[in-house]
């Protein structure tokens, strides 16, 4: 065994998993993971905790699972995560907990994420639950939100003794877990509805189709339904556009509409009475992990996918594994390449996009290096989809009908970071509602920091 | 579950059903509406909201057979339960925020074409409970397909039945009789028209030469119904507007209909009429929502 890289992880076939939904990466075995876990050189000054938005105590354990104690493992890391399987899968690890490893100085770096993965899936396969409160505090929470903040806000809630009900929009719960994140990268069934089972099983109550500024008001659910506080984690749900001519054209998605087709309501299904268009040549505009999500859900549905991106590879702000993926899958990308027009068929269906040559400039206000049209480099390609990838704002569905609750220039709920306190009294936000859109693992680092900020504000009440 | 308490055929294809649901029949408004499945695998279907009683907490939703979805749904009976029932989606019709006194003041018409009556029903009704008589027209393409008479008779101020093929009342378009009570010399400060997109395109057209501003109400292909999906993208006054949470109700002669009738098209593919046609042979005569066939 070479200690100074990484176990490799089994993975179905580029060929294969391109014409199927089933999961990717196939994980570690017990095996596998033991030996992964003996590379761990259980640093007395942990890196790799800091760069955990949720702090769980990897070195501990991964000791755990060196020793082959996968029911001891699993409860460390739930002390301080809801949803380990989807984070072990869908967490930017290499710019995280992996980003920071010692081992990774020489070398590669512990593959923490794969290995919480396994914990996490061999906790599911033994039916291992997260342990709850011994004891009711009598006190009663609302959530707005099932996705990743609002399901770790909940459940951490939940293990303080606290009465939690969720409120969700739409008729599943899971948030982006389930509408935006496809089969092939966090399965519904196996993953994503047994970690929901989890928080549950907390004691945490559900109820879904109901939109909080519609359905009911924040001030009604304190003031009529006995709420003692409330913690927002409604996500960044609005889907941004270029605004470039023919953006309105039969054949233009936004990359929300595509997925959640696919993803939630399950479209990829022949047997799906919710339709898609299965295009025969996809161009996904934008260049992060929901793009490449976009991308790859286009070309397992038959497509040949081009992802075009204004600037180069080294900006992606996907995560690296995604990228690798899509390329390995036969995704084309097109980089320093921006659209600057749909081009239709005379019954308004689109046929083509007009894209210009971009190079790099100097740096913008990100630090990354500007991209700049290159004059007179205009040229087609011939597509009958474009999905559009460009980022999501937050809904005003709740600031709009919340007096007191401030938000920011990007209609941002104002939400301080430690505890996630809001300018209403009681009422508490984090994610990317708060953020805008970002990734799973820091709405689930804000869920748990609402959840501390109101369980100060309740114990001091 | 959303527990289903009246079900009933209004005419041949068209559908009324009474719904138990608490959370919506409190919070909802004329105008809005809700998304309805059917059951844990269908697709989400956005309704204009019909009728609600606050008090027995219940909502009704008036829907015609348009495709495989809605034809699921008319197979439900009283007693059968819905997977699903969201809402109220949208925003009220503005009137519902107006100020009281004013509106009074104000001569109001609503222009119903078709299924399109169940959307008008409430806004004429809340009118009727402040006191404000409405003019209304509806329009059917025949009197087979007339729904809801006898109810909006008892709320509008003057009721205009018309049938395109005059079967009923009066004889023609919708727009014939806005024209014949202008003639007459009626005089409206606001006209609501809702109904098939083409009617609606034809009745702006109207009365924007007649100077009476319209309000619409688009029902635009829709996913989740909050902001999120962006299929239901309108142009409006040359702007880009999410009729889910913008709309429903816009104003008629901003509206780009050409284009909001396109991208109706957009599931109505040639693979869809193939598909039908394999599936249901000579029996399928459009309507359906996805073969292109008329409605």
């Amino acid at each position: 065994m070479d200690v100074l890289k990484k176990v490799p992880v089994r993975e179905q076939d580029a060929k294969e998993r391109a014409t199927n939904f089933e999961e990717v990466c196939l994980g570690y075995n017990k095996e596998e993971a033991m030996e992964e876990a003996a590379r761990c050189i259980n640093c007395k000054n942990a890196q790799c905790v800091k760069g955990c938005p949720v702090s769980i105590n990897i070195p501990g354990f991964i000791e755990k699972v060196k020793e082959g104690d996968m029911e001891s493992a699993y409860q460390i890391i739930s002390e301080s995560s809801a949803l380990p399987a989807v984070c072990g899968r869908v967490c930017p690890q290499e710019s995280q907990c992996e980003g920071k490893c010692i081992r990774g100085i020489k070398g590669e770096a512990i593959s923490i994420g794969k290995l919480e993965r396994f914990v996490a899936d061999w906790a599911s396969e033994n039916n291992i639950k997260p342990q709850g409160a011994e004891e009711k505090n009598g006190k009663k929470v609302a959530v707005i939100g099932s996705g990743p903040a609002g399901l770790t806000c909940a459940g951490d809630l939940a293990k303080l003794g606290y009465d939690v009900t969720i409120f969700e929009a739409l008729h599943e719960a899971g948030g982006v877990l389930v509408y935006g994140i496809p089969e092939f990268r966090l399965p519904k069934t196996k993953v994503v509805a047994k970690e929901i089972e989890n928080v549950k099983s907390l004691g945490v109550k559900i109820e879904t189709n109901v939109i909080v500024g519609k359905s009911v008001t924040i001030d009604e659910l304190m003031d009529e339904e006995g709420f003692d506080a409330v913690f927002i984690g409604s996500g960044a749900g609005l889907p941004k556009f270029m605004g470039i001519p023919g953006e309105q054209a039969n054949g233009v998605f936004s990359a929300n509409e595509y997925l959640t087709r696919s993803n939630l309501m399950k479209a990829f299904d022949e047997n799906s009475t919710t339709p898609i268009m299965r295009g025969k040549k996809v161009a996904v505009v934008g260049g992060g992990n929901v793009a490449m999500d976009a991308a790859r859900t286009a070309l397992r549905l038959g497509a040949e996918v081009h992802i075009v991106y204004r600037r180069s590879e080294e900006e992606l702000p996907a995560r690296v594994e995604e990228v690798h993926h899509a390329k390995e899958e036969g995704i084309i990308f097109d980089l320093l390449t921006n659209p600057v027009e749909i081009l239709t068929d005379d019954q308004g269906w689109v046929n083509g996009i007009k894209c210009i040559k971009m190079e790099l400039g100097e740096p913008d206000a990100s630090g990354r290096r500007r991209p700049v049209e290159v004059p007179g480099s205009e040229f087609v390609i011939e597509v009958d989809t474009v999905i559009m990838s460009l980022g999501t704002s937050p809904n005003p569905l709740i600031s709009s009908t919340t007096e007191g609750l401030e938000v920011n220039k990007w209609k941002c709920i104002v939400a301080d970071e430690k505890f996630g306190k809001t300018t209403k009294e009681g009422v508490y936000a984090g994610g990317d509602a708060v953020t805008g859109a970002a990734t799973v693992i820091l709405a689930m680092g804000a869920g748990r920091a609402g959840a501390r900020g109101i369980d100060e504000y309740l114990k001091n009440k | 579950m959303y527990k289903i308490l009246e079900a009933k055929e209004l005419t041949s294809n068209i559908y009324l059903m009474v719904v138990e649901a608490k959370r919506v029949a409190k919070a909802c408004y004329p105008g809005q509406f809700i998304i309805v499945r059917t059951d844990e695998n269908s697709e989400r279907i956005p309704l204009t909201i019909c009728d609600y009683d606050r008090k027995k907490g219940t909502v009704t939703i008036v829907f015609q057979i348009v495709g495989s979805g809605t034809e699921f749904m008319s197979h439900l009976k009283a007693g059968d339960a819905f997977h699903d029932f969201v809402g109220p989606l949208g925003c009220p019709s503005e009137f519902v925020k107006e100020d009281l006194a004013e509106l009074k003041k104000k001569n109001i018409l609503f222009v119903a074409g078709g299924v399109g009556t169940a959307p008008v029903y409430p806004q004429v009704k809340w009118l009727h409970e402040q006191g404000i008589n409405a003019d209304v027209i509806v329009g059917a393409k025949t009197k087979d397909l007339l729904i809801l008479e006898k109810e909006m008779e008892a709320v509008a101020g003057n009721l205009y039945v018309t049938t395109d093929d005059g079967s009923y009342g009066r004889s023609g378009m919708v727009t014939q009789t806005i024209t014949d009570l202008v003639n007459d010399g009626k005089t409206y400060d606001v006209c609501v028209a809702i109904g098939p997109m083409i009617m609606m395109k034809f009745v702006c057209k109207l009365t924007k030469e007649l100077n009476i501003p319209t309000i619409v109400s688009l029902n635009p292909i829709m996913v989740d119904g909050t902001g999120m999906c962006g299929a239901c993208r309108v142009t409006v006054g040359g702007e880009v507007k999410f009729a889910c949470v913008d709309g429903p109700e816009f104003d008629g002669h901003l509206v780009n209909f050409d284009e909001a009738m396109q991208r109706q098209q957009i599931y109505k593919t040639a693979e869809g009429r193939a598909y039908l046609k394999a599936k249901e042979g000579d029996t399928h005569h459009g309507g359906c929502g996805h073969c292109g066939g008329e409605e």
